[in-house]
């Protein structure tokens, strides 16, 4: 089975915090969020002149196996990656058969309950080890104005999962005056505390690295006087979602 | 049984010299995490305290403390020296190059020139009577060489297509067996060289008999000198050593004496962590010793090699920037039986880079198998992430070759302790060679005619592949047989005016030789055939015809990044060279290898050679090593890996360097994560059949900081990993700094 080409936009052999251990890193194109303080703007646009199989992927991928240990294995990120659900699904399939550990890196946006879509994505979870899953915002309103999206299907899919038992690690990217207010982090934590499922939380803390990507693309960046968090406030940040005391 | 070698256990190390004996059956196999490891003592503290305060002077002098100008250096030249009078008591390991501390030795056997060179460009002036003699009536190495170089030779060297020959200064790269002083004292091994010379040269007494004969005589008396040389430290090493603090001792006094004796590019200490560890655990269990004494005695050691110095020229400051004697010493690896030589004192090494800090010397080595002991590839991991002061290189691809007790006898070369000697040789520019092809043997930068006049390429290109390859084929053959020509001539020269008697006294009379080639200008000659190939490569000529720049239109694979294209042409290249390399006559006899490996000459040779078809212009630095080019890597760290690791070890046995800077943020989230990830990236170059591994773990942002403000206190040892060694990065020219700050920093966004 080799029907369908992924939309690449870029390869990392060497990804050694997208998930456990040392792993090779797919970006695939195409994302319907566009989060303010977005560095990968490169990726919003789902057409790629880099156009590949699984197979050939795969087949790249396993020349880095040796590297990987026990923990370590693919990781696709993007992009959206559950925009491509079905090539996706076909390389889960495919590595899992050679047993290779799988994590997805998502916004969870493209998620709905929708039969058809459902389906293919309860498929993907069979072969789906690990999701590596962001929290834009925990606010439907303040999500709209961050992302230009609400996030009831996200926060769904934060619950199927959570439900079915698949492992996450919740990364939130704390941005100074954006993703920082204290009875929001709290209330982001409350939401995580009733999740079942979450191994680690990370917090990212922002940084403008991918401001000139934007603007070399022709987009407006709107953050330019935003700075990045201290390394106290990311500490604090944790906490607060964590469910601890301050 | 004699009273010093009480406990342990073995016949035949008793019987006849071998040392890889006594460790077998004698060695502690530790499986253990570093918790057990102590701090630095007061008094190691005071000294090295001191020590650095010297070698701050050092620096502020210029970079040179002191030098001798009367004295001509040998084993037993000087009394005994110390660190410092007032601090003298607290040395644990005794024992310096001269009478004072980082004072230079004179040092004229390889070149009175040189010799005298180095000191004035310091300031000193040495004794006329020096002059006189080694002019009138003692030849050096160096007059030597230059009496029986032919024109093409000198034209060849001239025009740098060879460069670092090893023709004014001692050769080094030969390890002595410094463990054999501990294990059998002096008198054995005089007695064991007498033997030798008895039974040397029965029959019909042929010139290569008497030559060794005369070698063995001057082993004897390097060996009787070490003698006098420890008498004057109170020690008499007649007799092996009873306990570890005299098997310290006495190892170090036999490296002390090459160091006294030679001034070869690289002296290295080799393979003796586990030995070492077989007298301190004997100390622990008879309770002679505690662990912090036994940490006291690797510390004080270390720090010995961590001051020696020769005196140096300008011109090979250029090559060997920042002061380097490669006194690299070896850690790890596994034994031929499956038990891992990993014991307590090869975490003692590696911990003397927390007790004292980060440095550059000694050179220090893991030899890495995946098949160590998990504790301490995370504990090496957690050195390198903290120092970037270790190398790695891959003990299973070298076991096969060399056995399980080799050294590594320069930067990265191996060679059986004990029972083999290497004759170091230098680079050969693979890159400007190509440029020669395509020009018929005319230098691009001088435009003199040093190759063969072969046909040139001709016409307004593009280039062709086909007859591009073919031009370079009859280049590299000249090339070839010129090299191991030249090499021949200043290896029977050294042989003869700077032979290495006391190291080679702990050798066996019965040496193997290994004749080692290098490659430089390795990945542009790689990048340079794939864009003939793949691309359209224009020839630019100046008013002569000329061929002096290149226009390339189209993209083309590049080495780096695990595309077998590119990689394919790479082994191509290797196993070409190393097998015109082979055709050749090699002098006594001796096996020929080669390897990719620059150290910082990449910045001189870049220098001297034009602009290249894979876009690199004339005058920029080559790649370090085997190292893809700047900016060719596009898919990442282990990409990059990939295409090193893909160069078989067995056509470049003398080794294959690399070197890697990895931003902390890439390397993982937090330590822990960050070591076992290290772990994982070596285990995975090292599965895959790859030699060598630098590792550095900074940022550019520290590099740029360093470079501005080389005052700041925490830059005073602030070293980093080149091609084959480590270095200081202040002591770095400016343009080496930035060629180390150009190179690929793999990091995250």
């Amino acid at each position: 089975m080799n029907t369908i080409k992924g939309n690449i936009h870029s390869i990392e052999t060497f990804g050694s915090v997208d998930g456990p251990g040392v792993r090779f890193l797919i970006f695939l194109k195409g994302c319907h969020l566009r989060c303010r303080y977005c560095h990968n703007a490169d990726t919003w646009e789902e057409y790629s002149a880099d156009q590949r199989t699984t197979d050939e992927l795969l087949e790249q991928a396993l020349r880095y196996r040796s590297y990987w240990g026990s923990e370590g294995g693919i990781t696709v990120s993007g992009g959206e990656p559950l925009l491509q659900i079905g090539f996706l699904t076909e390389l889960f399939k495919k590595a899992k058969a050679k047993g290779v550990h799988t994590c997805i890196d998502t916004a969870g946006q493209p998620f709905t309950r929708d039969p058809e879509w459902f389906g293919q994505f309860e498929q993907l979870m069979q072969v789906t080890d690990l999701l590596l899953m962001d929290i834009k915002h925990i606010d439907r309103n303040k999500h709209i104005s961050l992302t230009g999206k609400p996030n009831d299907n996200i926060l769904d899919m934060f619950r199927y999962l959570s439900d079915t038992g698949k492992p996450v690690w919740i990364r939130y990217v704390l941005v100074p005056g954006l993703t920082d207010d204290e009875n929001d982090l709290r209330r982001t934590g409350e939401f995580i505390s009733q999740l079942g499922n979450v191994q680690k939380i990370d917090v990212l803390p922002y940084h403008s690295m991918g401001a000139y990507k934007w603007e070399k693309l022709g987009y407006r960046y709107t953050l330019t006087d935003t700075g990045s968090p201290s390394a106290e406030e990311t500490d604090k940040a944790l906490r607060l979602l964590s469910g601890k005391s301050v | 049984m004699r009273e010093e070698w009480r406990g342990f256990s073995g016949t035949r190390w008793t019987e006849e010299i071998n040392v890889r004996e006594f460790i077998q059956k004698n060695y502690t196999e530790y499986l253990g995490d570093e918790s057990f490891l102590e701090g630095p003592t007061e008094a190691t503290d005071q000294l090295w305290g001191k020590v650095q305060e010297l070698q701050k002077e050092e620096r502020a002098k210029g970079g040179v403390l002191d030098m001798e100008t009367d004295i001509v250096s040998d084993v037993d030249a000087y009394g005994a020296g110390y660190i410092s009078e007032d601090l003298k008591d607290l040395e644990k390991i005794v024992g310096l190059q001269t009478d004072k501390p980082l004072k230079r030795a004179f040092m004229p056997y390889g070149g009175i020139n040189m010799a005298e060179q180095a000191c004035k460009a310091y300031g000193y002036t040495p004794n006329a009577d020096l002059h006189h003699i080694f002019n009138t009536y003692h030849k050096t190495h160096n007059q030597g060489v230059f009496d029986a170089y032919t024109s093409e030779m000198l034209h060849a060297r001239h025009n740098k297509i060879i460069t670092g020959l090893p023709d004014t200064y001692g050769r080094g790269r030969i390890v002595g067996d410094y463990r054999r002083v501990a294990l059998y004292g002096i008198d054995h091994l005089i007695d064991c060289k007498l033997n030798d010379l008895q039974h040397l040269g029965g029959g019909d007494l042929t010139e290569e008999d008497i030559r060794l004969r005369e070698e063995v005589a001057d082993q004897i008396k390097a060996l009787k000198k070490m003698k006098t040389m420890a008498e004057a430290y109170g020690y008499d090493i007649s007799n092996p050593a009873s306990n570890a603090k005299e098997a310290v001792q006495w190892l170090y006094f036999g490296y002390l004496a090459a160091i006294k004796s030679q001034n070869g590019a690289a002296m290295s200490v080799g393979r003796v962590s586990t030995f070492l560890d077989i007298y301190i655990q004997r100390d622990l269990e008879e309770g002679t010793l505690t662990e912090k004494e036994a940490q006291e005695l690797i510390d004080h050691f270390v720090l010995k090699l961590r001051m020696v110095k020769f005196a140096r020229i300008a011109s090979y400051n250029e090559l060997f920037s920042g002061d380097p004697v490669w006194a690299t010493l070896e850690v790890g690896g596994m034994g031929g039986d499956g038990r891992a030589l990993v014991t307590k004192n090869d975490f003692r090494f590696l911990h003397t880079l927390e007790n004292m800090g980060p440095a550059p010397e000694p050179n220090l080595t893991v030899l890495y198998s995946p098949r160590l002991p998990l504790n301490f590839r995370k504990y090496a991991s957690k050195i390198s992430i903290k120092t970037s002061s270790i190398q790695y290189e891959n003990d299973c691809v070298m076991r096969p070759v060399w056995g399980d007790d080799y050294s590594i006898c320069c930067c990265v070369s191996a060679t059986e302790t004990g029972k083999e000697m290497q004759f170091f040789g230098a680079r050969a520019n693979l890159a400007k060679c190509l440029l020669y092809a395509i020009n018929g043997g005319v230098d691009e930068k001088t435009l003199q005619q040093v190759g063969p006049k072969y046909r040139p390429i001709e016409g307004d290109g593009p280039l062709d592949f086909v007859e591009v390859l073919d031009k370079y084929n009859s280049m590299m053959d000249w090339l070839a047989g010129l090299y191991v020509n030249i090499l021949n001539l200043i290896h029977f020269m050294h042989d003869k005016y700077y032979y290495e008697a006391a190291e080679m006294a702990l050798i066996d009379t019965n040496v193997r030789r290994t004749f080692a080639t290098g490659i430089a200008g390795f990945s542009h000659v790689v990048d340079s055939l794939c864009a003939i190939k793949y691309a359209k490569v224009y020839p630019v000529r100046n008013e002569q015809g000329i061929v002096i720049d290149y226009r390339i239109e189209g993209d083309f694979p590049r080495y780096g990044n695990d595309d077998d294209r590119a990689d394919n042409i790479a082994v191509w290249l290797l196993k070409t060279f190393i097998t015109k390399i082979s055709s050749h006559h090699t002098y006594r006899n001796s096996q020929p290898t080669t390897s990719i490996l620059t150290i910082t000459s990449n910045v001189v040779y870049g220098k001297n050679t034009g602009s290249m078809p894979d876009g690199r212009k004339a005058g920029e630095p080559l790649s370090p090593g085997a190292n893809p080019a700047y900016g060719a890597e596009k898919n990442g760290l282990l990409a990059s890996l990939n295409s090193v690791a893909k160069l078989p070890y067995e056509y470049a046995l003398d080794g294959i360097s690399n070197t890697q800077t990895i931003s902390p943020g890439a390397l993982g989230h937090n330590d822990d994560e960050r070591r076992n990830n290290l772990v994982s990236v070596l285990d995975g170059y090292f599965y895959k059949g790859a030699h060598h591994l630098n590792v550095n773990v900074f940022g550019t942002e520290k590099l740029y900081d360093a470079m501005e403000h080389p005052e700041k206190p925490e830059y005073a040892n602030f070293t980093i990993r080149v091609s084959g060694y480590a270095v200081k990065f202040i002591d770095l020219t400016r343009e080496q700094q930035l060629d180390v700050i150009a190179r690929t920093c793999h990091d995250r966004m």
